[in-house]
């Protein structure tokens, strides 16, 4: 049985991977699992420096999902250097760093960075964090700045890129298409959906942000169908993710498109999901008479 | 840190809205350290995904306990739950209190209703005994009294509405000692935000070393998803530093509490 897959020149030995921000440096989960298991690291947002991030409370709980408003905290690429990439590049499954700028040029500079260092699996442009004023999702909802990102990272790294789409547009076909245009070898689809909850009783919004980004179970159809149309309108690989908490999930992505997926909210509250993923497809596949992973990419079936 | 199957001794309704819940958890709870926490995940409750974190009470061999108040569907869902049935714990999670030394200063906790709960370990191991003082709202809300004062421990109670104690904040019982004996005091406290500002203020003012645990909404437990952040003091201002990993225990002269408004 063979579960590796290929995002652009990046092999992966499996096709389960974590999205951004939801399992910190990989560093956290180390002491839990066995990360070499694992189909890629991929790791919290990185731009050029230190962001402090937005105040508390950053997190929401809503029926069946996560509402945050972090604000994107991190280390800047050199702290990031210096405190998380000794352990990570240790790891013998590849590392994708998710970086993010303020202006094109800021993320064709992290791109640089990256690409200097050496190692690295594969960049993740995140054009759609919803939390930001500026950067992150202005240049996921705007096809020309989307491909600006896109063709002046690829300018300045031969490093896959993977371009993680917003799901704050009213079709995603013409998004997917200019990020395979200006040169992403592959996208994530989706991130984080614009929401909001309030506190009756203080008449407050439950999050000091105000608004914040929905994860979970409960956008995973959502992020299906997204997964759906985007794999229809390009050729280049796709890591679906919205809401995954078991094969089950995870195959219904692949079957929509994905060649691989990411497991989001549910590390946090279960952080042995991505390996019981990873078993499951196995055991699906075997029970199906699957020999490869990538077969199960776009298998759906719809009747005529 | 380890992630396990817990099964629950028992789980009893100590008095009013709170309750005391033992479960069977071997691989942690010989490891616990005062003032760190445990992060469970009630299975029934499938809607609501997140951990509750809850500080680790009493251990006793294989075995640990919380105390812990039904606030909301987390903690309603958990007093539903009896004897025999399994709960998935992380833990010993978090930084917690430092024990005094025989030969150090006299340490006075400060307890704030269910906080109580959180430094019970810490009396228990210290090598000096002290005084716990502790407040709450009423009666009801002043838990694990018996207990301290099984460890040797004075006890002084406050109560805002004098039903049981002295009438009061358990910070005007706090400055009633230290306006006297304040040289060679350890402050140690566990209880609601206002309270614990309070006793930073107060060990400010009579030079006294202080140890707060602090509560933030808190989503992972791990220190990945940086939600349950606050502000610490740096050399040029400020950061925020995650409460289940630098904390929840912080030296109280290093919170930056300006920034929390």
């Amino acid at each position: 049985m063979n579960l590796s897959v290929q995002i652009g020149n990046l092999t992966m030995p499996n096709p389960v991977t974590v999205a951004s921000g939801t399992f910190g440096y990989g560093v956290e989960y180390a002491r839990l699992l066995d990360l070499n298991q694992l189909g890629a690291v991929v790791v919290k947002g990185i731009r050029l420096n230190p962001v402090r991030g937005h105040p508390t409370p950053r997190t929401a709980e809503v029926t069946s999902g996560l509402l945050n408003a972090i604000g994107l905290q991190g280390p800047g690429v050199d702290g990031f250097i210096r405190k998380y990439w000794p352990f990570l590049k240790a790891l013998k499954v590849p590392t994708i760093v998710n970086i993010w700028g303020t202006t094109v040029e800021e993320y064709a500079e992290v791109a640089r960075r990256f690409d200097a260092l050496g190692g690295i699996g594969a960049l993740e442009l995140n054009v759609s964090c919803p939390n930001l004023k500026e950067g992150g999702a202005q240049f996921g909802t705007d096809v020309k700045l989307l491909s600006q990102v896109v063709a002046a990272c690829r300018q300045a790294t031969k490093l896959p890129l993977i371009t993680k789409l917003s799901p704050n547009v009213p079709n995603i076909a013409p998004y997917a298409k200019a990020a395979e245009a200006a040169g992403s070898d592959a996208l994530s689809v989706t991130n984080s959906f614009p929401a909001m909850a309030i506190d009756i009783e203080t008449r407050r919004p439950k999050l000091a942000n105000v608004t914040g980004g929905l994860t979970g179970p409960c956008i995973k159809p959502i992020a299906v169908k997204l997964v759906w149309e985007a794999a229809k309108a390009v050729k280049i690989p796709i890591i679906g993710m919205g809401g995954i908490q078991n094969a089950a999930d995870a195959i219904e992505f692949m079957m929509a498109g994905a060649t691989a997926v990411a497991v989001g909210t549910a590390n946090f509250y279960e952080p042995q999901t991505a390996l019981n993923v990873i078993a499951g497809i196995r055991e699906f596949m075997e029970r199906h008479g699957i020999s490869e992973a990538r077969q199960l990419t776009g298998s759906l079936q719809i009747a005529k | 840190m380890f992630e396990q199957t817990a099964q629950i001794v028992a789980n009893e309704r100590a008095a009013g809205p709170y309750f005391r819940l033992v479960m069977r958890a071997p691989a942690i709870a010989p490891r616990v350290q005062p003032g760190q926490f445990v992060h469970v995940r009630v299975l029934p409750m499938k809607e609501a995904l997140l951990r509750r974190p809850f500080s680790i009470f009493q251990v006793a061999g294989d075995t640990l306990s919380i105390l812990f108040k039904t606030i909301g569907q987390g903690t309603e869902a958990l007093a539903r739950m009896g004897a025999g049935e399994e709960l998935s714990l992380l833990g010993p999670l978090g930084h917690g209190f430092t024990l005094p030394r025989s030969d150090g200063e006299i340490p006075l906790l400060v307890a704030g209703g269910y906080g109580m709960a959180a430094m019970y370990l810490l009396a228990q191991r210290s090598p000096r005994k002290g005084i716990v003082f502790v407040g709450g709202r009423q009666r009801v809300d002043i838990l694990c009294e018996p207990e301290f004062r099984a460890l040797g421990w004075e006890v002084r109670v406050t109560t805002e509405d004098g039903s049981h104690g002295e009438k009061g904040l358990v910070t005007q019982a706090l400055l009633a000692e230290l306006r006297p004996h304040a040289a060679g005091r350890k402050l140690f406290a566990c209880g609601p935000t206002p309270m614990l500002q309070a006793v930073g203020k107060i060990a400010d003012e009579f030079n006294l070393p202080a140890e707060l645990s602090l509560d933030e909404h808190m989503g992972c437990g791990l220190g990945v998803c940086l939600a349950c952040v606050i502000p610490i003091k740096t050399s040029d201002g400020w950061e925020y530093q995650r409460t289940c990993s630098e904390g929840p225990v912080f030296d109280a002269r290093d919170i930056a509490w300006e920034a929390c408004l």
